[in-house]
């Protein structure tokens, strides 16, 4: 019961209480044709029948027209930086050294851009309209996913105008 | 988030993620005094001005909002309040083997807390039973420092 004659213990300030959520992911019809080709280093894409923009990675249909999207379309490994950000700041499970540069790249023939990591060029230097390129890990070390392609550098090509990718952004 | 395992099943690609996020935070002065507690072996709840206790302690009075500061000890037996039968426990869940989750209002408080009785199975579960806490040998100042509740047989004749 309850007795309030004993010294109260020093509270505690605080705590590590680590949450972590374990989970099976089924990639879908679509995202699994896309990463089947990442297994094979190509870049697939997939074409909606109406609207004609490719998706990647497709996800199976089209949110604009909401139909599905079936023509599979092999994209460049060539393509060109929308937007950026260079990370700064450390935090937990961070897998790359500080700064880095993720940039949003919208890959030739491709209507969406992608997230990746883009290296082999000092962070000050990245700006919208780079022109970038693929680097794949070793094909030995493939599997099916995204992260075959280690990150993006720059091919030297002049930048491109503003108004040929600002639908991208 | 890491790919710890890629299969093919059936043609079907799935993978095994994990997300995880590594919380460190500070709990306050009555949290921090109920977890010190526990590391004693102690459970403590907060005084209302209307006497109750509280249990596990808030830091504000339900009902009049007045911040509540003084602390006491409320007793490691207590009674199930409500309860729900895990035949299958999870990987996650604090006991391996068919367990109840129950709210619990000890001896002493005024409310009751949630946590798990270790019964022999769901037949044995009832509401009103007796329980008392199974204390974890190597205890940290969390709540899982109460490995369980246990059912206890405290009055003649009861069944547990």
């Amino acid at each position: 019961m309850s007795d309030g004659t004993r010294e109260l213990p020093t509270p505690l300030k605080m705590i590590t209480v680590p949450t972590s959520l374990d989970y099976t992911i089924t990639p879908g019809a679509a995202p699994a044709r896309f990463l089947r080709g990442m297994m094979e280093g190509r870049i697939l894409g997939e074409r909606c029948p109406q609207c004609r923009k490719v998706y990647m990675p497709p996800r199976g249909s089209c949110a604009t027209c909401a139909i599905p999207t079936r023509e599979q379309v092999e994209l460049s490994n060539k393509g060109t930086v929308t937007t950026f950000c260079v990370v700064n700041l450390p935090f937990y499970g961070q897998a790359v050294e500080i700064p880095y540069v993720c940039a949003a790249v919208v890959l030739d023939g491709a209507d969406l851009p992608f997230f990746c990591l883009l290296a082999e060029c000092p962070v000050e230097e990245v700006r919208m309209g780079m022109r970038v390129e693929t680097v794949w890990c070793e094909p030995a070390d493939r599997k099916p996913s995204l992260e075959n392609i280690k990150y993006m550098r720059p091919t030297g090509e002049p930048d491109v105008a503003y108004d040929t990718f600002k639908e991208h952004l | 988030m890491s790919q710890d395992k890629m299969r093919h099943y059936q043609g079907v690609l799935s993978a095994v993620h994990t997300l995880e996020y590594p919380y460190t935070r500070s709990v306050g002065t009555v949290i921090g005094t109920f977890l010190a507690g526990l590391r004693e072996g102690r459970i403590l709840g907060t005084r209302t001005a209307r006497g109750e206790v509280l249990v596990p302690p808030s830091e504000f009075d339900p009902i009049t909002s007045e911040t509540l500061t003084d602390m006491c000890d409320v007793a490691d037996t207590g009674s199930v309040t409500t309860w729900s039968w895990v035949s299958e426990p999870r990987a996650k869940h604090p006991l391996q083997s068919p367990f109840a989750w129950a709210l619990i209002r000890l001896d002493g408080a005024a409310t009751a807390m949630l946590h798990v009785v270790a019964a022999p199975g769901e037949a044995s579960m009832k509401t009103g039973m007796r329980v008392k806490v199974r204390w974890r040998e190597e205890r940290k100042g969390m709540i899982t420092d109460i490995e369980c509740f246990e059912p206890i047989d405290s009055t003649p004749g009861a069944r547990v």
